[in-house]
């Protein structure tokens, strides 16, 4: 199956752009996350019945209704083997996942670890925004052990989830990380993951104006990779550990064996899928 | 400093530079409609209607013309984004009109800056001119819009300080 090549397409962002109002917070991060996915689809030119955009729960998982594309809010944490399953049986749709930091790394993180290592034609978007936005701000994997909250006084004194090290451990081949106000930077991102051959991690740090209003400061502290993409496992690795997580740019990008796309016989009449569908 | 070398180039600039801001304006009148906050909306939506005469502007001057196709990271704005569309995550629930205005007034003032640094540095007269007109507007619309602010009554400031009724809680 090819990959989406550049085109000079007379798409343009808002043709991805549903009429349902998005109804996140006014502030947040999210809505540069949206905005950079959707410049990204009109620059690769791909029509939005060929995108498939696929959410489990969460603020993030709210993306599929504020696009034209076709969508799947799932159920939590199970957006990537929905997105598995879809790619497999439809490997001529563009899959993105969109997702967030309790989804992917909690109720989802058993999935989120196979994904990686499974390897399979999609790009995975985490909104990281440290927090569980949508049940009013308890904690999530990646929130810093003292933030003080009310269900967690003085914090949970946990160790913070490192997303891209542990996709780097699992076998993703394609790592990156955004800030959602940097949009053009985003877009930019997810057009070389979307064309990426394989599983393509895009974590986009985006602030819960809400919840965390001091991540209204990551705008001051976000700052772009000195150095280029490498294709070195052990160099990534090292790069990573080493990072402050404030670091954006593709970390990690290398050709790695592609899951097979399952082998089957297209069904293309109704009477044989009703046949498929009998109990 | 952006360096522009041909018509073409201003003028793919000035599109993507209203189009984005007509987006981003009606992005935030159908948040503050979600949220409630009908002046606010109706400010914004007017934003959205002036910012799309800006388009049809635009398109009327490029109409002969082959404009350059430039993806969205290709364009060298002063800043990440687009000087004219309202930042990402500067918006809040309750905006008073006062600092709606201002953040509109900050587009306004982006837009004059980045044309007029076209202005500064482009070796083509005609370019300089179309900029320096595009500059001008800009100048124009920002005091407009401070004229706007002067006429608001005395309290709209205090607005901003007002007791939030949904108070975001965690979890007891």
């Amino acid at each position: 199956m090819g990959k989406p090549q550049p085109i000079l397409s007379s798409l343009e962002a808002k043709d991805y752009k549903s009429a349902v109002k998005p109804i996140w917070c006014p502030g947040c991060g999210h809505f540069g996350i949206e905005s950079a996915l959707f410049r990204a689809l009109a620059h690769l030119g791909l029509p939005p019945e060929q995108v498939a955009v696929i959410s489990g729960i969460g603020c993030s998982s709210r993306l599929p209704a504020y696009t034209e594309c076709y969508g799947f809010h799932g159920i939590h944490g199970r957006a990537l083997p929905m997105a598995t399953g879809l790619k497999l049986a439809r490997p001529d749709l563009t899959v993105v996942v969109a997702s967030g930091d309790g989804d992917a790394f909690s109720i989802g993180g058993n999935h989120f670890i196979h994904a990686c290592r499974r390897n399979v034609d999609m790009t995975c978007i985490v909104m990281d925004n440290e927090v569980y936005g949508m049940t009013k701000g308890q904690p999530s994997p990646t929130t810093p052990p003292n933030w003080d909250c009310k269900i967690a006084p003085g914090g949970t004194g946990v160790s913070p989830f490192s997303p891209l090290m542990v996709a780097l451990a699992s076998g993703a081949g394609f790592i990156a990380r955004g800030f959602s106000g940097d949009r053009n930077g985003i877009a930019k991102m997810l057009v070389e993951a979307i064309r990426y051959p394989g599983f393509a991690l895009l974590q986009v740090l985006s602030p819960c104006v809400t919840f965390r209003p001091e991540e209204k400061d990551w705008r001051l502290q976000v700052h772009p990779s000195e150095l280029p993409t490498t294709a070195n496992w052990a160099e990534a690795t090292r790069r990573l550990a080493a990072d402050d997580g404030m670091t954006t740019g593709i970390f990690y990008k290398a050709e790695l064996p592609l899951y097979p796309a399952t082998v089957m016989e297209p069904i293309d009449q109704l009477n044989a899928i009703e046949t498929e569908l009998t109990l | 400093m952006t360096t522009l070398v041909t018509l073409e180039e201003l003028l793919a600039y000035a599109q993507t530079m209203e189009e984005e801001a007509v987006e981003r304006y009606q992005e935030l009148t159908d948040l503050m409609e979600v949220h409630h906050q009908k002046e606010i909306a109706q400010l914004f939506r007017t934003m959205a209607q002036i910012e799309s005469k800006h388009v049809d502007k635009v398109a009327g001057l490029a109409a002969d013309r082959d404009l350059p196709h430039l993806a969205p990271w290709e364009h060298q704005w002063l800043d990440a984004d687009s000087p004219e569309s309202v930042p990402i995550g500067q918006e809040r629930y309750q905006m008073s009109p006062q600092q709606a205005l201002l953040l509109v007034l900050g587009c306004e003032e982006r837009a004059r800056d980045f044309y007029q640094s076209v202005v500064d540095s482009s070796p083509d007269p005609a370019i300089r001119q179309m900029a320096a007109e595009f500059a001008e507007e800009e100048r124009q619309h920002a005091q407009l819009l401070r004229d706007w602010l002067a006429r608001l009554p005395p309290d709209a400031g205090k607005k901003a300080g007002r007791v939030d009724l949904d108070e975001p809680l965690a979890q007891d």
